[in-house]
């Protein structure tokens, strides 16, 4: 429990660290700090506006103390690129992010951890042929995955939609057509996501099931009689499933980024599809705002997997 | 090292991995020998959308077909070998200067240096990097040299979290003590007598972290925020062969079939020399 309480507090330090970076970039950056916050068709009242804001006459500290202010209190500006509240617009935006992150964490694991036990198990020509099939996975940029994937089965195949969360015929659609409609959209851009986190899963769990397989207890195990399925399932997987555990949690941030570029090949409505057009756009209330928030989100999932760590470990408890 | 080294080579991946390394960079070197202008287009009506292995009514024979802009594929994909290529070795390389000294610094003074840095790298690693970059990305003009210094400035971490662990467990050995001893300056036992025996997880974590910055260099040019065109890189052909995957589906293929073998051949590279140097690490 005082570990968990110590990785909240880390998880906050975390938040408050990329508050603190942004605000030292948007003075950093070349150009006015307010300027880049209204956009270039703002009037001369809006940009004093935003400068009595920011503060910007006033001294360093005090500007801080300002910027903290306004993040704390949930004002995160408005957008330049589409005029509404950035709040509103994340708001809608990370539901989405979670869910296609989510799903394609639980699959790329569960489908990574059975690759990973095979090849341990098996060996010889199949742990070649499956090694050689993760590597590659794990070498595929995302985006370029995604847009084979849209080739394939959108353009030549038309089976299935490459863009957005839903067609636009959506709300007329009956409520089973209409989550045939929400699935068949999400099929593209999961199964780009969760490949490529196969790959690295796959060849951490090979690596993690090796090493435990090497260990005293596993020989003991064997000796006691036991099944070799048994000894396999029961003993070695479940001591080489920890350290996975601990990478769910160091994967995140990677799984977030590769999640950015699929979520802008596909149009999926998330955060990192609105990180993406606002950065193309210079949309900088916007792309400060989408930072924080994806931190918070590899923060809160970092926390989640400490938690399966610490159920799982009766060492740790 | 050197001796374990020597047999490196009989383990298949290093040899494919080394092989494979070694004809891109070639390639990319002898780029003007093996491909024409890259740039420079000739009537755009009759040379656009060839596909490969045509020869164009000027002449010209197209290994790999031509671009929206009557651009031959091959000569792109080979400039932008260079690009891409000289952009994550860079890029590489600045992650290791700064790690290797945040690493060795921590590692050696201890102490409250030691906590601030780490503290420092552990927060870097929070980050979800391409949201880093794209935050970087955007608040500069975006160039070949703003890709190397954000891929440098976000890729150091795990690099000084290795190099802290073998410098800690390397200060403690007698040899260190001695030439304390001896009134050797600190400085220079980090430099001449601890960092060159713990180079070993930093080679590793170079090879690996090569395949990882060519990879972003290439999204980051697919967003546009890298380099810029008409300068090829492989990311930025990408996203200009992305509007015409239906009809001229080579100009997006090619490049990513070239990354992929390169990252491939970077991670098994990689994965041979951590098992060589270092048999007892978990895969």
């Amino acid at each position: 429990m005082q570990a968990f309480a110590r990785r909240a507090v880390s998880g906050f330090g975390v938040v408050l660290g990329v508050v603190t970076l942004m605000f030292a970039l948007l003075r950093l950056a070349p150009g006015d700090p307010a300027l880049l916050l209204v956009g270039p068709a703002a009037t001369a009242e809006q940009v004093a506006a935003q400068r009595h804001a920011l503060g910007l006459d006033r001294p360093l500290p005090a500007q801080y103390a300002a910027w903290l202010g306004r993040f704390a209190q949930g004002d995160w500006g408005t957008s330049i690129a589409t005029g509404r509240p950035v709040r509103t617009m994340l708001a809608r935006a990370w539901p989405a992010t979670v869910r296609l992150v989510g799903i394609s964490l639980v699959l790329s694991y569960l489908i990574g951890i059975g690759i990973g036990v095979v090849q341990a198990t098996r060996g010889g020509w199949l742990d070649t042929a499956l090694s050689v099939a993760t590597v590659t996975l794990f070498a595929l940029p995302g985006y370029w995955l995604g847009l084979m994937m849209v080739m394939l089965f959108t353009y030549w195949l038309r089976w299935l939609p490459a863009f957005g969360a839903a067609g636009f015929d959506a709300d007329f659609l009956p409520p089973a057509a209409r989550l045939a409609d929400r699935l068949r959209h999400l099929t593209l851009p999961l199964v780009t996501l969760t490949l490529v986190g196969i790959g690295g899963t796959a060849r951490f769990v090979r690596g993690a099931m090796l090493d435990v397989a090497g260990a005293p207890f596993v020989t003991v195990a064997r000796a006691k009689g036991l099944s070799e399925r048994r000894v396999t399932l029961h003993h070695v997987l479940r001591n080489a499933l920890i350290p996975v555990l601990t990478l769910l949690g160091l994967s995140l941030p990677t799984l977030f980024s590769g999640a950015v570029f699929i979520e802008a090949i596909f149009a999926w409505p998330g955060v990192g599809r609105v990180l993406v057009e606002a950065v193309q756009a210079r949309d900088y209330p916007v792309v400060m705002a989408a930072t924080a928030v994806s931190a918070v989100l590899v923060v809160l999932g970092n926390l989640l997997s400490e938690l399966l760590v610490h159920v799982a470990d009766p060492r740790v408890r | 090292m050197r001796g374990e080294a020597r047999g490196l080579f009989h383990d298949r991946r290093a040899a494919v991995g080394a092989a494979v390394l070694a004809v891109a960079v070639l390639g990319a070197l002898l780029a003007p020998l093996l491909a024409g202008d890259p740039i420079a287009q000739h009537d755009i009506v009759l040379t656009r959308f060839l596909p490969p292995l045509a020869t164009d009514p000027l002449g010209a024979f197209h290994l790999l077909g031509t671009d929206r802009f009557g651009r031959d594929v091959w000569a792109r994909l080979i400039y932008g070998a260079r690009v891409s290529l000289g952009v994550g070795v860079l890029a590489v390389l600045l992650s290791v200067l700064i790690g290797v000294a945040v690493g060795a610094a921590a590692g050696f003074w201890r102490g409250w240096l030691a906590t601030a840095l780490l503290g420092l790298t552990d927060f870097a690693l929070a980050l979800p990097r391409v949201v880093l970059l794209l935050l970087l990305a955007s608040l500069w003009r975006p160039s070949a040299g703003l890709v190397i210094v954000v891929l440098g400035l976000t890729g150091w971490m795990t690099i000084a979290r290795l190099v802290y662990a073998e410098v800690r467990a390397l200060a403690g050995r007698p040899f260190v003590e001695s030439a304390v001893g001896l009134g050797v300056p600190g400085p220079r036992i980090l430099l001449r007598h601890i960092l060159p025996n713990a180079m070993t997880p930093v080679i590793v974590a170079t090879a690996l972290g090569l395949g990882n910055a060519v990879l972003l260099e290439a999204g980051l040019s697919f967003l546009g925020l890298g380099v810029q065109p008409p300068t090829p890189s492989w990311g930025n052909l990408i996203a200009s062969g992305r509007d015409t995957l239906v009809n001229a589906p080579w100009v997006a293929t090619a490049p990513g079939v070239a990354l992929v073998l390169v990252v491939v051949a970077a991670t098994l590279l990689g994965d041979a020399v951590r098992d060589r140097l270092d048999p007892g690490k978990v895969g």
